[in-house]
């Protein structure tokens, strides 16, 4: 099963390489890992996504938590919350083929934040599912690159970390 | 004094927070990133330096040190070469959960990442080997980290902290004020267990027919060893130790049924196998205690009592979690389990000890007293009885480390210490040196292997230099046992490279370092050798015993196997 674990940790060298550490120490999946400095600067919010059975998530959280400069851990999937990720993707846009992603651009609800006479780059946001339906839209041939920031996530309601 | 606010440089810094928080002893060795310090431990006489003779010897012998005094173990090496030498000692530590304390130069921070002479990322190497480290960039910060790496190390599940150090650090100055306490949001260690699920134990625990506890390094670690005897004394169950809970329960106690594991006890094991409670207590449910996890204690609701959750759950699921110190857990216990309205029913339990004394009748530990080449249980046994089981006692990794386990019975904590979770080779002497160095008047005993004892024999150096008279009991079989036992069960007798063709002398050896040594190559002249090297009290006595080479260490569980499939010896098989 599929689970985003947000932590809160020590805004400090190295604590970032602890956490990719302990996962390739004791063998634990990431399938992606966002973190940036949150409103307090000593302190970084780091969301991770992640997979396993009941027991592997288990222990993960207990050794993040382990981890000294880990202040805590939740795991977002176990109630309801909003996960969001941004991608920018380039691609060729030239003749018909320009007009047919300006429009799928506006049905995903994307921005045009670049613009040549053969590319458009485009800003996304959205669940993994949405932006890969996107991608899934347009034809491989015409994508030149894509960026994907990876997922952030948040809990519902008043509930906070 | 204490909180006098004088400016200090970063050296002067180091020695004074070393002293504001108690540390007496050092065990180093110097170079060109830690030389303002060695400077500054020159000019002083509190805390005392000992100079080992390779960095390995020096993380060791701080680790035995902590071992069997239960405070931390700590070590001053140089940049580059002299902490990637540490490593292996870090590592042992780490896996034993042993408080150590390691200071590392570095190079100037303007040029870390340059690639300076003698620059190693120390943090990066030593990071999946320590409990946490430290990079100090500032002199500010210099007596705070200090301060927050002790407390690390020594709280919660124990274990090495490194602290790098810049030598610009050690050169810089700054206002010294050695914290009184510390906090750290991110690190609040778990002291009490949680009174539901400790009551909940309790039930339990009464409630259980054929019980058994299971002990381990963790009742030695929180000097837990009171309440363990209170709480098994006051059900009169049976209790097993694993290879690092030794002492933590005296073993010559009639509830003591051996050490558990692959060469633990057979009624030990068998207990485990069929027991319908399992107590937990401290121990991690190491895969050389478990076996095969399939077959691990089919019948048992198990209550694992431990102060690091991610032990809890790892590898066996447990029914009753207790996530606390274990000191402090077993007193709540204790408190509990008097006021409840059951008491112990002996009766009950007569039938599950009837059939333990069965297993014991079974003699696993027998071996060939009678034989004249020397058996190296034999040695073990007149080393305990010579010393009537008060010696600290370590060793190195091996079939030795199997029979000094089996065969001297420790009565109380911290006396055994030995590599138990990483297996390092190596370890004997230097903590022995590091126990000797805690406990001059005690007698200290190094029970190991040739091939051991070879892999730090420099610090016999160290050991005159410091007057350290440890004894060194040298089973001497001409083999890396352990390796010749596995090759002989599983390879069909094809001994690749676990043959020592070219031994030294041992005698010539010890002797150029400028110690005592004895060659006992007959059963009969083991007790006198060992009297008249235990006499000598202020000499280090290396005794190359020529023992048994075909000797095995029996009982064994194969891996793969459930712990009621022991082998015991070849001719005494179990149906
Ligand atoms: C540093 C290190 N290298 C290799 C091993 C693997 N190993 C385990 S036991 C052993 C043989 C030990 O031989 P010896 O010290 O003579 O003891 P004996 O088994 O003969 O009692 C070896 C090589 C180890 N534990 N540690």
């Amino acid at each position: 099963m599929r689970h985003i674990l947000s932590l809160l940790l020590e805004n400090e060298a190295g604590a970032l390489s602890r956490v990719s550490g302990l996962f390739s120490a004791r063998g634990f999946n990431i399938e992606s890992l966002t973190v940036a400095p949150t409103e307090d600067p000593t302190i970084s919010r780091m969301t991770l996504v992640t997979s396993g059975s009941d027991e592997i998530i288990e222990q993960i959280t207990k050794h993040l938590n382990k981890l000294v400069d880990v202040i805590k851990v939740i795991d977002l999937s176990e109630s309801k919350h909003i996960e969001r990720e941004l991608m920018l993707i380039k691609v060729h846009a030239k003749g018909t083929a320009r007009e047919e992603i300006k429009r799928l651009n506006d049905i995903f609800r994307g921005r045009i934040i670049d613009v040549t006479d053969s590319t458009y780059t485009v800003e996304m946001t959205g669940t993994g599912d949405k932006l890969d339906a996107f991608i899934g839209s347009l034809d491989e041939k015409e994508i030149l690159e894509v960026v994907r920031s990876g997922v952030s996530g948040i809990s519902r309601g008043e509930k906070a970390i | 004094m204490g909180k006098s606010k004088e400016i200090l440089r970063g050296a002067e810094i180091f020695i004074r927070s070393l002293k504001d928080e108690g540390v007496k002893h050092l065990f180093g060795y110097p170079g060109g990133a830690v030389l303002h310090i060695y400077d500054e431990l020159y000019k002083q006489t509190d805390i005392e330096h000992i100079l080992v003779r390779h960095e390995q010897g020096a993380a060791h012998a701080a680790d035995g040190y902590a071992r069997a005094t239960g405070k931390p173990g700590v070590v001053l090496v140089t940049s580059g070469p002299g902490v990637t030498n540490t490593v292996t000692g870090i590592a042992t530590a780490y896996m034993d959960s042993i408080p150590l304390v390691v200071f590392s130069g570095q190079v100037p921070t303007k040029l870390i990442g340059n690639d300076a002479f003698q620059e190693v990322d120390a943090v990066g190497i030593t990071r999946p080997c320590v409990k946490h480290n430290f990079l100090v960039k500032d002199v500010k910060e210099l007596a705070s980290t200090i301060k927050k790496a002790f407390y690390v190390a020594m709280s919660g599940r124990p274990g090495p902290v490194l602290v790098d150090i810049p030598k610009d650090v050690t050169a810089d100055s700054c206002e010294y004020e050695y914290p009184e306490t510390v906090d750290m949001r991110s690190y609040r260690p778990v002291v009490k267990g949680h009174p539901g699920q400790i009551r909940r134990a309790a039930e339990l625990i009464l409630s259980a027919n054929k019980p058994m506890i299971y002990s381990g390094g963790g009742v030695i670690l929180s000097e837990a060893s009171e309440e363990l005897i209170e709480f098994t004394r006051y059900l009169g169950y049976p209790i097993t130790n694993t290879l690092m809970g030794l002492g933590g329960y005296p073993a010559t106690d009639k509830q003591f049924i051996g050490m558990l594991g692959m060469h633990g006890t057979y009624e030990a094991n068998m207990a485990m196998h069929h027991c319908d409670v399992l107590i937990a207590i401290g121990a991690r449910f190491d895969d050389r205690v478990t076996g095969d996890l399939e077959k691990f204690c089919p019948y048992a609701k198990i209550i694992h009592i431990d102060v690091d959750p991610s032990s809890i759950s790892k590898n066996v699921p447990v029914d009753i979690p207790i996530v606390g110190d274990v000191k402090h857990v077993l007193k709540d216990l204790n408190a509990i389990l008097r006021d409840h309205k059951s008491k112990p029913d002996a009766a009950a339990i007569k039938p599950w000890w009837d059939q333990i004394k069965e297993w014991q009748g079974i003699d696993c530990l027998k071996y060939d007293r009678k034989s004249k080449i020397i058996k190296p249980q034999y040695v073990v046994e007149k080393l305990y009885e010579l010393t009537k089981g008060d010696a600290y006692v370590t060793s190195d990794v091996g079939q030795h480390q199997m029979w000094a386990a089996q065969f001297y019975k420790f009565d109380k904590p911290r006396r055994w210490i030995n590599s138990g979770g990483l297996g390092t080779m190596g370890f004997g002497l230097p903590a022995a040196m590091g126990v000797k160095k805690a406990f001059p008047d005690a007698i200290v005993a190094c029970i190991t292997g040739e091939a051991s004892l070879v892999m730090c024999i420099q610090e016999l150096s160290t050991c005159l230099q410091y007057g350290l008279p440890v004894k060194i009991i040298n089973l001497n079989n001409r083999y890396m046992g352990m390796v010749r036992q596995w090759q002989e069960f599983f390879y069909a007798g094809r001994y690749s490279h676990s043959y020592m063709d070219a031994l030294p002398d041992f005698v010539k050896l010890a002797e150029s370092f400028g110690h005592v040594v004895m060659l006992v190559d007959k059963t009969s002249d083991v007790e006198g050798a060992l009297k008249e090297a235990l006499a000598m009290k202020d000499k280090l006595v290396l005794m190359d015993f020529i023992t048994d080479q075909t000797e095995n260490v029996y009982p064994m569980i194969a891996s793969g196997k459930g712990q009621h499939e022991m082998h015991l010896s070849p001719e005494r098989e179990l149906a």
